[in-house]
């Protein structure tokens, strides 16, 4: 009786949560509906060129047009006509989806103002770099779901991405591409490894454990780059993966230069994902990982060995870790830096509970971080009066947002950040 | 496990701790000192490594340990070093005795050190007397609410507080860049970011200057000693205090006790961004005197490692922020010193930290330091 009671007061505190909350949302979303009419359309004349393709490319597309001012309008529309909708009917099934559609059609109206009346702005050309830099995210991403899946959490992407990045470099350097790329993975998985052996074998905290692994790692990397990679250079000069073009398929206009001509990091990436989920939504083995991660004890009783399948899948999110790390120094500049990840683990973190614990959420999630980061770099080029500070917060903003409007979906593993003890 | 078994838990914990056990003299004193020592083996053992020959290790340990204790100007370094840590550790420290990690110390030390430098700059011709402790206030103030931002999204959405500290830092990190970019705060005649100094009157007082011009050791270090008493105070003798462990310890259980949960979280964040603020403010009003980018220099999260080893108790805080500012300050003597560079010391720090988060470690690798016991307490 006392527990039904308990149960309605909860469903009913829900309730009025996700009332209260569509009503936020609607206010936002007129909020963004006048600052598109106001800023961009306003002030927006001429039309927005954007270039689909390069004038060599084989199956060349014309520019996309946009009369800017025109745009905006319409998009302001829509934005208030969404933003009514959530104030009239506050449907709680449709309050993220809104505003995720109203986020993106602000992205693409603040595109059009910030395009109008210049050169052209090459839009495969910034979607390609959305890719390339949603890497190390949705790797760091993948890595926290892995583990988180199976109730260990994972603070110590950071670290791991680092270590990889370091690792790639070092043995890229003696031993060409494909051996830093291999000693990254191992020395991430050697990495989720300890990090197991910490949470599983010596009961250390989860978060503790991951703390430390960032605080070593950055702490050995930049040790031994001061003092051996300064003196020999050698040491710290590895060979970048060039991207390979699929034939046939990159040539195809846009889709061909954003997904078919890149490197292996960002096909690994893909790969990566798409296994991942089919590992763990359609395997036995996944299936056992995550019953590991929801409940342990029943687990157990069934027969799973708890122990392994944390030290199994913790191990496999280190290597993935890894490689996405690699992708720092072997896909991109060949020469590590001191902390050159600069908080990518972290936002992997946030890009897994963004993505809800999904592989491909997290990919989601991170291709909104990359896309931003490539914005912010084209962004440069088109001088806009807006300061860049403010483009570069935008991102970390709306995630703010949008994090606390998906409240009553995301939802982590049962037994997330708990250690089992066996009986 | 069922009420009953929670029960004899709880009444078998307070009996325990009745009594000082050899056990917990061994945790607290035995255990520290041997992950000391492996730490900085394990540190040479690095050196080695990486080509470094043994008389410049034995050097560096010894400037090590120069640089930290071993002159007045050495102690003032390590003190000056280990207030920030220390209070920005606090903060850490009462939100996960909350159940709230925040990973923000680093953001919110920068939005308060960045307002204890406005009021610290702008406001001509008032006494030290009023002035300080208005630069003070508001550097709490301001971190107090940057800090709310991600406990109120918590309350009200459920958003995760990690996310939500690691968005507000990177907004941090380029809005102080705007800020420092631009008038009223940039100093005029600069085009590089970096605020106008600081006047004289918001200044906290070098204490040992009539000594020696060189010692750098401010009022700030009395200020954290006062903090981490007012802090132990709060944490274990107000009802405040205790509704911040209930949260912690038993979320449900608080609530079912009448606890409004929002309030408490929002009030942990705050008071947790009131102290990183503070830990700026004393950056900027007692050593540096001006604010640029990245003045923070990493405490904020140095510190989430200190209320770690300090296991989220204020005194151990204080301990624990102590052993970072030696080893901080004994490391900037290491890398002039002995030529060795300062990135060992995030090693050792992080070595200590493991072996003192993981006794069973530490017992396994010197059996002989502990009394045996024929059954390993279960849990910890």
């Amino acid at each position: 009786m006392a527990v039904a009671t308990d149960q309605a007061a909860t469903a009913g505190r829900a309730d009025h949560a996700q009332r209260r909350q569509a009503m936020i949302v609607g206010w936002l979303l007129l909020a963004l509906a006048a600052f598109v009419a106001l800023v961009f359309g306003l002030d927006s004349d001429g039309n927005a060129i954007f270039r689909l393709s390069r004038p060599n490319d084989p199956l060349a597309l014309p520019n996309l047009v946009v009369p800017a001012a025109a745009y905006s309008y319409i998009v302001a529309a829509v934005l208030a006509f969404l933003g009514v909708r959530q104030l009239v009917r506050g449907g709680s099934r449709w309050t993220s989806l809104a505003l995720g559609i109203g986020f993106l059609l602000v992205v693409t109206a603040f595109l059009a103002w910030a395009a109008a009346g210049k050169s052209g702005f090459s839009l495969t050309g910034m979607l390609q770099a959305t890719l390339v830099r949603a890497v190390p995210i949705a790797l760091g991403g993948l890595a926290g779901v892995l583990s988180e899946r199976v109730a260990v959490i994972n603070i110590a992407i950071e670290g791991m991405l680092l270590a990889g990045a370091f690792t790639g470099a070092l043995m890229g350097s003696l031993l060409g591409g494909w051996g830093g790329v291999i000693a990254a993975i191992g020395i991430g998985g050697l990495f989720g490894f300890i990090l197991a052996a910490l949470v599983v074998t010596y009961r250390v905290d989860q978060i503790i454990a991951g703390v430390v692994i960032n605080i070593f790692v950055l702490g050995l990397t930049s040790y031994v780059s001061s003092q051996v990679f300064s003196e020999v250079r050698a040491l710290n000069n590895a060979p970048v993966f060039r991207a390979i073009h699929i034939p046939v398929l990159s040539d195809l206009p846009v889709v061909g230069p954003v997904f078919f001509q890149q490197n292996i990091f960002v096909y690994g990436a893909l790969i990566m994902v798409a296994v991942a989920t089919y590992y763990l939504f359609y395997t036995r083995t996944g299936l056992r990982a995550r019953s590991v991660g929801e409940h342990p004890r029943a687990a157990d009783t069934l027969g799973i060995n708890v122990y392994r399948t944390r030290y199994i899948n913790v191990t496999l999110a280190g290597m993935v870790a890894g490689f996405g790390g690699a992708w720092f120094t072997l896909g991109s500049v060949g020469r590590f830096d001191e902390g050159m990840t600069g908080g990518r683990g972290f936002i992997g973190l946030a890009a897994m509970i963004f993505g809800r614990w999904h592989p491909v959420g997290a990919l989601a999630a991170a291709l909104v971080f990359g896309f931003a980061d490539s914005l912010q770099q084209k962004l440069a080029i088109l001088r806009t009066p807006i300061p860049s500070e403010f483009l570069a917060m935008a991102p970390y903003l709306a995630t703010m947002v949008l994090v606390a409007g998906i409240i009553g979906k995301a939802r982590p593993p049962a037994a997330d950040g708990q250690p089992y003890v066996k009986e | 496990m069922t009420v009953n078994d929670r029960i004899d838990k709880a009444t078998g914990d307070l009996l325990k701790r009745a009594v000082v056990t050899r056990f917990e003299i061994e945790e607290l004193v035995v255990v520290p000192i041997f992950a000391v020592l492996i730490a900085l083996l394990l540190g040479g053992l690095t050196m080695v490594a990486t080509g470094v020959d043994l008389p410049t290790i034995g050097l560096s340990y010894a400037s090590l340990l120069q640089g930290s204790v071993g002159s007045l100007n050495a102690i003032s370094e390590t003190l000056t070093s280990a207030a920030p840590l220390t209070l920005a550790g606090l903060g850490i420290a009462l939100g996960f005795r909350a159940g709230l990690f925040n990973i923000g110390a680093e953001g919110q030390l920068l939005i308060g050190g960045m307002a204890a430098a406005v009021v610290g700059f702008s406001l001509q011709g008032v006494p030290l007397v009023i002035h300080l402790p208005l630069a003070l206030v508001a550097g709490m103030a301001a971190g107090a609410l940057w800090a709310s931002i991600a406990g109120w999204l918590r309350a009200a959405t459920g958003a995760h507080e990690v996310i939500s500290t690691i968005m507000l830092n990177l907004i941090s990190f380029r809005l102080v860049d705007y800020l420092l970019r631009n008038p009223p705060i940039q100093r005029p005649g600069r085009s590089d970011p970096i605020s106008k100094s600081i006047l004289e009157s918001s200044e906290l007082p070098a204490l040992l200057q009539w000594l020696d011009p060189n010692l750098r050791i401010h009022a700030g270090i009395i200020l954290t000693l006062i903090v981490v008493f007012v802090v132990y105070w709060l944490l274990f003798r107000t009802t405040i205090g205790f509704e911040f462990r209930s949260a912690g310890a038993n979320p449900d259980a608080a609530r079912y006790g009448g606890m409004r949960s929002g309030l408490i979280i929002v009030s942990v964040m705050a008071v947790a961004g009131a102290l990183a603020g503070l830990a700026g403010a004393n950056q900027v009003l007692g050593v540096l005197g001006r604010a640029s980018p990245g003045f923070s220099a990493g405490i904020g999260f140095d510190a989430i490692a200190v209320a770690l080893l300090g296991r989220g108790h204020p005194v151990g805080v204080l301990f624990a922020g102590l052993l970072f500012g030696a080893l901080e300050a004994g490391g900037r003597n290491m890398q002039v010193g002995a030529g060795v560079s300062i990135d060992l010391i995030t090693i050792i720090q992080a070595l200590i930290v493991v072996f003192i988060a993981a006794p069973m470690l530490v017992r396994t690798l010197f059996p002989f330091a502990f009394a045996k016991r024929g059954n390993q307490r279960e849990g910890s």
